[in-house]
């Protein structure tokens, strides 16, 4: 099902400049993988050489922090936007 | 020469209260010997001024007074308006002190990625926080507060630290006689983050002044996307038009994850429990110390913009 992510302005040079993408994912972990996948040059931004997400790197679903969901493995639905934040200012959303 | 300088002692004699008050505090920040570096490089004396000793917690409560008292000579601050700004943390809260302490009103623009401590600390300061698209950073909040500014200019104060010279001077006319004087003169290397420029410009324009032996070395995130809380990545960022790139002798970068690794290791081993920028300025500091001619002496100084206590929300924490 396609969903919505946002490229944060830094990366966006890796991502054609766009502001968003719209892919096909069921989970998060699915939507960032089709997203480094078509744009590879963000994956090293991304996540650490183990393949986890950097800690600094903080995703959303329309809003919701995936760390109070249920991380990567968070379905998602035709329409739901995610966002990539980096924890910039100490990072947990308001 | 520097002019009189905003910051200063306040006079001790017969008749005048005792102690200072909140504005009195800003600034004069203790300097911190870094006995764990200077083991690791017997020839070199490591030292950062402890700016978390400052009233608001941070290195900006010395940039944010003093263009406060710059609005306040010009005319452009005046009783009834509102001080506004973008900021990603400090300066706010720092802003937002001062506004509170002197009678100003004060609007924030930050992005939602900041933490709840941040923001509550500023709501309980009084402030009024407009909260920007946190995938836009601390650009999207100075384009917000730009568009404020520009559609009510006669009620704002809009203070712009990006492009304000009362930022830098803040740090000339203070940070760096404090640093020259804490020394004895004897400070050979400055090292300090970029983010809004202005401790990095103010300082170094001054040491060089008082010794032109002395080298700046400037530091950067070093990539676009980062977790270095406060620091700009200037190539690809808005750069403040305070900055003059060719004021340092050299500029290094650090990989988020290794300050906050210095960050850990300080507060774990050493207990010093030191900001995500500060960790960023001791991995810098290090750069320096391993880049000497063998059996060069050197006394480096760097700036500790903020504690830890701000960021116990992030993860690295709990990394190893």
């Amino acid at each position: 099902m396609p969903v919505k992510v946002m490229i944060p302005t830094p990366l966006r040079q890796f991502a054609d400049k766009q502001e968003s993408v719209h892919l096909e994912a069921g989970t998060v972990g699915d939507a960032l993988s089709a997203l480094t996948s078509q744009f590879s040059d963000l994956k090293r931004h991304l996540y650490s050489d183990d393949g986890r997400l950097r800690s600094f790197v903080n995703v959303y679903v329309n809003d919701e922090d995936i760390r109070y969901l249920q991380r990567e493995k968070t379905a998602v639905q035709q329409g739901d936007t995610i966002s990539i934040v980096p924890s910039i200012a100490g990072g947990a959303k308001a | 020469m520097a002019s009189k300088p905003i910051i200063e002692e306040s006079a001790h004699c017969a008749g005048r209260p005792l102690g200072k008050g909140l504005v009195d505090l800003v600034g004069k920040a203790p300097l911190l010997r870094l006995d764990s570096l200077n083991a690791e490089f017997p020839n070199v004396e490591f030292y950062a001024k402890a700016e978390w000793a400052n009233p608001g917690g941070s290195v900006k409560d010395r940039a944010a007074l003093y263009m406060i008292r710059e609005g306040e000579r010009s005319g452009a601050l005046r009783p009834g308006k509102t001080i506004l700004d973008a900021t990603s943390g400090n300066t706010g809260i720092a802003l937002a002190m001062l506004g509170a302490a002197l009678g100003y009103a004060v609007k924030l623009c930050i992005p939602v990625s900041a933490s709840h401590e941040r923001l509550a600390m500023l709501s309980a300061l009084g402030a009024n926080v407009i909260l920007t698209p946190g995938e836009e950073g601390s650009d999207g909040a100075i384009r917000r507060a730009r568009e404020i500014a520009g559609e009510n200019p006669a009620k704002y104060f809009y203070i712009d630290q990006y492009s304000n010279p009362a930022n830098p001077r803040a740090h000339y006319e203070t940070t760096a006689p404090e640093i020259w004087s804490q020394t004895n003169g004897r400070v050979t290397h400055f090292v300090a983050g970029l983010g809004t420029s202005g401790t990095f410009m103010g300082v170094t324009r001054r040491l060089k002044e008082l010794n032109p032996a002395i080298r700046a070395i400037s530091v950067q995130p070093d990539e676009p996307f980062h977790g270095l809380e406060g620091l700009k990545h200037m190539a690809t960022a808005m750069v403040p038009a305070i900055y003059d790139a060719s004021l340092a002798d050299a500029n290094l970068t650090v990989r988020t994850e290794e300050a906050f690794a210095m960050v850990r290791k300080l507060a774990r081993e050493k207990g010093l429990l030191i900001g995500v920028s500060s960790g960023a300025a001791v991995c810098a500091c290090r750069s320096v110390a391993e880049r000497l001619e063998r059996g060069e002496r050197a006394v480096i100084v760097t700036i500790f913009p903020d504690a830890g206590d701000r960021y116990l929300s992030e993860r690295f924490w709990k990394e190893e």
